[in-house]
């Protein structure tokens, strides 16, 4: 199992450091030092307390994002519509917490109505996707892609038109929830329980995906479909469920975004976090417990740009680069699996071990 | 054992890193660190340009040291480069230069942090917002108008184009003030106003202004964030145009007429030696030509001296604060009365925050 994961862990590990050494050969060729460089980004990043926070603040919508690609990446689908489901997903939250919070609801209840309508929307949306797909045969990567576009034009239109809070004059919103049902922070932190949400639902979704019938059956499918069907698993349930399933995560990051963060949904809601959970579960290899560490990494390079900036005075796109560089080597890392293999790698290590022994 | 070794290089990577940051937080540890936080590019030739330049007018001073992060959008991102810049650069005064940075962000930061001033752009501080949060908006329509008056000598056709990013009040009065100030040279002028649906579009730009170009306006003007694409496209087609947010005219030497700009420069130095010196500065800082929030862009060669003449002295109209826009009888472009006959609406009328309408001679619709 150790040895296992070692080996799959392998691929992407070598990618990251060929691409911070690429990186450090682009700042180098910029004038920048790369080690003072790498020493602010680790500062910006996980080098206190402060900046722990903040990456993890960052990590959090990701960690749901990524979810949906890797989820439906176990049944075979390249869907790539998180952002859709995100920014429809915190829309039908903030309709529903607006609709709630007026009935008089008590804030718990009002939370757990927005976390649902969150996932109801998200989920719907991925969901169609798949529909499109197995009852329609229309390319989940393609459809996924342009409803996201569709999605957050919805989102414009609706929060400039028919939920717009006529107070807002210059930058339309919808009106503010509540203070009372907005969601805290985890105590002692600086960090919303969004975060919670996204790693419980990582290992709920891992612990599906691989301790479970149906995450068996999902991979089955994923593996060879028409195996699947000839076997007499249901292939279309799967897909709508595994595709729901990814659509209801991003919804319920869209529903964090607004009830813990942004207060209300504007514009602003279309964040980009739905893009960066492509690259997350791409670098995770769509496993769903992998997206924890990579989310880490990947909140603690967005949370370490500022300070690159502040203190190199090196452009915003520096990041930029640095995630472009990550996704490129990691892509074609994926071409050397299993091609490389650990044991080989692990063996001269092992040899003086076994010398000793004997 | 791999682990091991690896945890191990990682910890004595990071303790380099300390090192150094610590020997450059030195550095930095000057009197008095002031942070600018913009939603773009520093160098968009717009919006953010402005304020960047507002920001190198206040780095040049002494006892002041100046950190800067640009793109940083109007998300949580935002409240995490505040904090950063607080905790991490020792900031005791931020700018954060976008309109929606405010609500939530700024206001949870500045309840957070009561010693960190936050001046703010957008002008939406209200009774009740904490006392350290400050925000401040130029009336730039005043510039727009007098770059109107300009256009309004120059056009040939009596047809302008305006590339405009949403309808929304603040861009309504600017599309409106241009559109009533070259009505004031010739009465018939039109203005043809395409809205591209965001702050930065750069292809709806260029695509908005070669079908404008098409429909035969001789003179284009934009309310986006960079203008940079539009002010290009235009001088492509051999239009006049009339600049935004900051100078354009190295990008469009023979058709850039003039162009109403933000004056940061002049009045970032004053704001920040006034907080440094201790002084209380209002919440709310509202101001025109006559307060140095804005001034327009120097005239191109090929303006006339008639023009100059008639701007000059409305420029110094507002600069004496006997100038309005906005004064009746004006219609909109529905044929309904919008400021009756006889009143006269100032620059501070609070009531032209919400303009939702455009005037007469522009075709477009607010909605």
């Amino acid at each position: 199992m150790a040895g296992r994961l070692a080996a799959a862990a392998l691929a992407p590990l070598l990618a990251v450091l060929a691409s911070m050494v690429l990186f450090g050969a682009f700042l180098f060729a910029a004038g920048v030092d790369p080690l003072q460089a790498y020493g602010l980004i680790w500062l910006g990043a996980w080098g206190s307390w402060f900046s722990w926070q903040n990456t993890l603040v960052r990590a959090a919508p990701i960690l749901l994002t990524g979810l949906c690609m890797a989820l439906p990446a176990q049944i075979g689908l390249v869907v790539i519509g998180a952002e859709g489901a995100f920014v429809l997903g915190g829309l039908g939250a903030t309709a529903a917490g607006l609709w709630l919070a007026g009935l008089g609801l008590p804030p718990l209840l009002v939370q757990i109505g927005m976390g649902l309508a969150g996932i109801a929307v998200g989920g719907a949306l991925i969901a169609g996707c798949g529909a499109l797909r197995q009852y329609r045969g229309v390319n989940e990567t393609i459809s996924s892609l342009l409803i996201a576009y569709i999605a957050i034009a919805v989102m414009n239109q609706l929060v400039g038109g028919v939920m717009r809070d006529p107070a807002s004059l210059n930058r339309p919103s919808t009106r503010s929830l509540p203070d009372a049902v907005m969601l805290g922070n985890i105590p002692g932190t600086s960090v919303h329980v969004g975060l919670i949400f996204g790693v419980v639902a990582c290992i709920g979704a891992w612990w599906l995906v691989y301790h479970t019938r149906y995450g068996f059956a999902a991979r089955v499918v994923g593996g060879n479909a028409r195996a699947g069907r000839v076997a007499g698993l249901p292939v279309g349930r799967l897909i709508l469920s595994f595709c729901f399933l990814a659509g209801g995560a991003a919804g319920l990051a869209g529903m964090v975004e607004v009830a813990a963060v942004q207060g209300a949904a504007s514009a602003d809601l279309a964040t980009g976090a739905g893009y960066t959970g492509i690259l997350a579960a791409f670098l995770a290899r769509q496993n769903p417990l992998a997206l924890i560490p990579v989310c880490l990494l990947l909140g603690g390079l967005d949370a370490a740009g500022g300070l690159l900036q502040q203190r190199l005075d090196v452009p915003d796109a520096t990041m930029m680069v640095l995630r472009g560089v990550l996704f490129l080597t990691l892509l074609a890392s994926e071409s050397l699996q299993g091609r490389i293999s650990l044991p080989r790698l692990v063996r001269p290590r092992l040899a003086p071990v076994a010398a000793a022994g004997e | 054992m791999t682990s091991t070794h690896l945890t191990r290089r990682a910890a004595l990577l990071g303790a380099a890193a300390a090192t150094t940051t610590l020997a450059a937080r030195g550095a930095y540890a000057a009197p008095y660190t002031v942070g600018f936080i913009y939603v773009g590019s520093r160098t968009d030739y717009g919006y953010n340009q402005a304020h960047a330049e507002g920001a190198a007018a206040v780095r040049k001073m002494s006892g002041v040291s100046v950190v800067e992060q640009s793109k940083v959008p109007e998300t949580v991102a935002c409240a995490n480069a505040m904090a950063s810049m607080i905790h991490l650069d020792g900031a005791s005064l931020l700018f954060p230069t976008s309109f929606g940075y405010f609500d939530p962000y700024v206001l949870r930061a500045a309840k957070q942090n009561r010693d960190v001033t936050f001046m703010h752009c957008g002008g939406l501080w209200k009774d009740g917002d904490p006392l350290n949060a400050h925000s401040y908006f130029g009336y730039i329509d005043e510039a727009v108008y007098v770059s109107g008056i300009v256009a309004g000598h120059m056009t040939k056709t009596g047809k302008f184009g305006f590339v405009a990013a949403k309808p929304i009040p603040q861009v309504l009065r600017n599309i409106n003030a241009f559109t009533l100030a070259a009505q004031s040279v010739k009465p018939d002028i039109t203005t043809s106003v395409i809205f591209t649906g965001d702050w930065f579009m750069p292809v709806r730009e260029a695509e908005a202004t070669n079908s404008l170009a098409d429909q035969g306006v001789d003179v284009i003007t934009c309310h986006v964030d960079s203008p940079k694409v539009v002010i290009e496209t235009a001088e492509k087609r051999g239009l006049f145009t009339c600049g935004y947010h900051t100078d354009q005219a190295v990008l469009a030497p023979k058709g850039y007429l003039t162009g109403a700009e933000w004056n940061w420069p002049y009045l970032y130095p004053r704001w920040v030696a006034e907080l440094k010196a201790g002084k209380t500065i209002s919440n709310y800082i509202r101001g025109g030509f006559r307060e140095g929030f804005v001034k327009s862009s120097p005239y191109n060669k090929i303006v006339p001296e008639s023009a100059r003449q008639q701007a000059d002295a409305v420029r110094n109209q507002f600069k004496a604060g006997s100038f309005a826009i906005f004064k009746g009888p004006i219609k909109d472009n529905k044929g309904n009365i919008v400021i009756p006959a006889g009143k006269v609406m100032g620059e501070h009328d609070p009531v032209l925050e919400e303009m939702g309408y455009l005037v007469a001679g522009v075709s477009g619709s607010t909605s």
